[in-house]
């Protein structure tokens, strides 16, 4: 009766990483390929597992589980096909069970725990994977009972300064206010990450429970999620998720009869790396430039239009759902010291296996370099990693087995911050990174304060000169006292931060500053 | 003792010179941003999404666009001008045909991304911010497209592509030197 047979389900990822290595193209050509062979199946666009390297990754459901092939091209689906993909047969590109994949398996995913099993934008999906659990709870809790949960987990903020969330909360619940406000920093600039593209492309329902869930908490009826414009994939997976979970009452008026209220919108940055920065992001979603405000006062006394408003980071509010359903201490389990619960990592440039790795607190970098991410691309040894974007330290291989733990971190002046990390291989020259920190610097400050403004563009001076042996001992004095005002003296992170990459270039790799002195001066053989 | 200010101090010496006078804009371009600032001028902080209307409508904010813009929102010109100045994505001048946004950052240039950014400009022979002479390509730098596990990446008029050669690059664009 192969009539009554149900189609076969195949999932072909709409993340953009995927998207941007052909999987709209697969797409299309198993569905063509399907239609030809006169086969019916279902075609779900998943989310990505974050495994990039094997992206386009198509995958089976069978009785078995879901069995992976990839990378696939457009031109090896009629082999897929023709080997039995339908059922999971063996080809060249087979990967067996998803599931059981090491770099997936050896994961302690809590945020990420449907990253490329849903259907991003499929609300029924989503419940049917524990979606909504977190806020069911939570409407049926006092919101002081909200708050102590979230501040028992530990959950830091995830953006990389690592505030307990719980206490930003808890202080945006007593300001007074009319009107308060929960607003998502989606404005994830830092080169080297990708966590909240993925949550907002491949796990959108799990950002708005969250926003949800905080509103419920603070008392805010009001939230908006700050994207930035280089999203555009993100922009529309969170419109069709905000729409469905209006369509289905988990926003707007009375939300599943709770009496409670919220509203949501995606509101798109402009380009500038600088609104990463909490009030400068408040600015700019008030419609002016993005200048970075001073405090205090605090955004969660005086933040959106002067109102009380909780500032979070994609994946702190992201974890939020998982700890109202499983419990705080169930989160809190996972970690080391004071670094609770699980940092999506993410394991970028030069690097053989790229991708997202969700670990509890404490992992080492050499295990994340090696054991998940294969080492370099090139093939070449690692000589340095910079974590954290574009204001991270740059590592050395003698660091690697440094804790990820943000006290552990701070203690050697590097930070942790969003998760990201950056490969090199042995042919980077830090000079020219260190270069490029100031460069960065200089392009996206917002102009507020001087050091920031001005010692970005005399930093990159200071350095051609140092690299051009022109008077190279007093350049580095020079840098160093520069770098040390910026550091002290700036209003924000970026000119309080560019200094650590440059510097730790400089301590790190020395020699990379002195080639061209070396090179003026070329020691003399003497003849034997 | 204040000075005397008689009002006569204060009257214009020509008539005020009127907007649409000097406005270059035209009709479907007016009544483009026109038809954004009707949909989005009440939104709290209206602004940015009203630019990204006209910008996503006409594929730059035109100067002329700015008064109309202020006057809507009971801004001054300069706060319009400013915010637009601010912000890297929006532009100003017509872009060619196709936007090309390529990534500069750290991640990218961990995997070639210096020698594509070279490749790119002399093949266009343009540099960032610029427009090819046939009018085809617009050059602009990005700093992340959060594709930073298989890059060097770049983004055809928002289509995101991964691990760009230069070879990928000519064939996606079909410009060779």
């Amino acid at each position: 009766m192969s009539a009554l047979k149900e189609a076969v389900t195949i999932y072909v990822p709409r993340d953009s990483t995927a998207i941007s290595l052909g999987a709209d193209e697969v797409a299309a050509a198993i569905t063509a390929e399907a239609a030809r062979i006169g086969l019916d199946i279902k075609l779900i666009r998943n989310s990505s597992r974050g495994m990039f390297w094997l992206e386009p990754l198509v995958e089976v459901a069978t009785d078995a589980g879901r069995i992976g092939y990839g990378p696939v091209q457009p031109e090896d689906v009629a082999s897929l096909f023709a080997a039995g993909l339908t059922h999971g047969a063996r080809h060249p590109l087979s990967l067996d069970l998803v599931e059981e994949i090491p770099y997936i398996k050896n994961q302690e995913r809590l945020t990420f725990a449907r990253a490329g099993i849903t259907d991003p934008v499929s609300l029924a999906d989503y419940r049917a994977h524990d979606g909504y659990n977190g806020l069911t709870n939570a409407l049926a809790m006092e919101p002081a009972a909200i708050i102590a949960a979230v501040t028992d987990s530990g959950l830091r903020g995830r953006g990389g300064a690592a505030f307990p969330a719980g206490i930003k909360w808890k202080t945006v619940a007593g300001a007074e206010g009319a009107q308060k406000y929960i607003v998502c920093n989606g404005d994830e600039g830092d080169s080297g990450t990708f966590a909240d593209r993925m949550v907002c492309e491949g796990d959108p329902f799990v950002l708005i429970e969250g926003m949800t869930i905080a509103g419920v908490a603070v008392g805010a009826t009001r939230g908006y999620i700050y994207l930035r414009c280089e999203y555009p994939y993100g922009e529309r997976a969170l419109n069709e998720a905000i729409k469905a979970a209006y369509a289905a009452n988990w926003l707007g008026a009375n939300i599943q009869g709770s009496g409670k209220h919220f509203d949501l919108e995606v509101r798109m940055g402009a380009g500038a790396y600088i609104c990463g920065e909490e009030t400068s992001l408040l600015e700019s979603l008030e419609g002016k430039r993005g200048m970075v405000r001073f405090k205090p006062p605090l955004p969660a006394i005086k933040g959106l239009f002067g109102c009380p408003t909780v500032i979070n980071n994609v994946i702190t509010l992201a974890s939020v759902p998982i700890i109202l359903d499983k419990g705080a201490e169930h989160y809190k389990n996972f970690g080391v010291g004071r670094s609770r619960g699980t940092l999506p990592v993410q394991l970028a440039g030069n690097i053989k296996h790229g991708g997202l790795v969700e670990k509890a607190f404490g992992v080492s970098l050499r295990d994340l370099l090696y054991t998940f991410g294969g080492g370099a691309l090139s093939g070449r040894p690692i000589r340095t990693v910079q974590v954290g974007g574009p204001l991270g330290a740059y590592i050395p291989d003698s660091q690697f087995d440094l804790p990820l733990d943000y006290e552990a971190y701070a203690k050697v002046n590097n930070m942790v911050g969003h998760g990201g990390i950056t490969v090199f291989d042995d042919t980077v020259d830090m000079a020219e990174q260190a270069r490029f920190s100031m460069e960065f610097c200089a392009t996206e400050s917002c102009g507020k304060c001087t050091p920031c403004r001005i010692g970005s563009t005399r930093g990159m001076e200071v350095i051609d000169r140092l690299v051009a042996g022109d008077q190279p001992v007093k350049q580095e004095a020079l840098l160093r006292d520069l770098c040390d005002t910026m550091l002290a003296g700036s209003l924000c992170a970026l000119g309080g931060m560019a200094p650590f990459p440059v510097l730790s270039a400089l301590n790190h790799f020395p020699e990379d500053f002195q080639k061209s002195s070396q090179q003026q001066t070329p020691r003399v053989r003497v003849a034997s | 003792m204040a000075p005397n200010l008689s009002s006569s101090t204060f009257e214009r010496r020509s008539p005020p010179i009127k907007l649409a006078e000097l406005s270059s804009l035209s009709a479907a371009d007016s009544a483009a941003i026109n038809a954004v600032l009707a949909r989005l001028k009440n939104l709290p902080g209206a602004l940015l999404p009203i630019l990204h209307g006209v910008q996503d409508a006409l594929g730059y904010v035109p100067k002329d666009a700015v008064p109309v813009i202020a006057k809507s929102l009971n801004l001054s010109r300069a706060e319009v001008h400013g915010v637009i100045s601010f912000y890297h994505w929006y532009r100003t001048e017509k872009p060619g045909e196709h936007v090309l946004h390529l990534c500069r950052a750290e991640a990218c240039q961990a995997v070639g991304g210096r020698a594509l950014e070279a490749h790119v400009k002399t093949t266009l022979g343009i540099d960032f911010h610029e427009t090819t002479a046939d009018g085809r390509y617009t050059l602009e730098p990005a700093y992340c497209l959060g594709n930073c596990a298989v890059g060097p990446s770049l983004m055809i008029d928002g289509a995101l592509k991964g691990r760009v050669t230069a070879d990928r690059f000519d064939r996606l664009t079909g410009v060779t030197a």
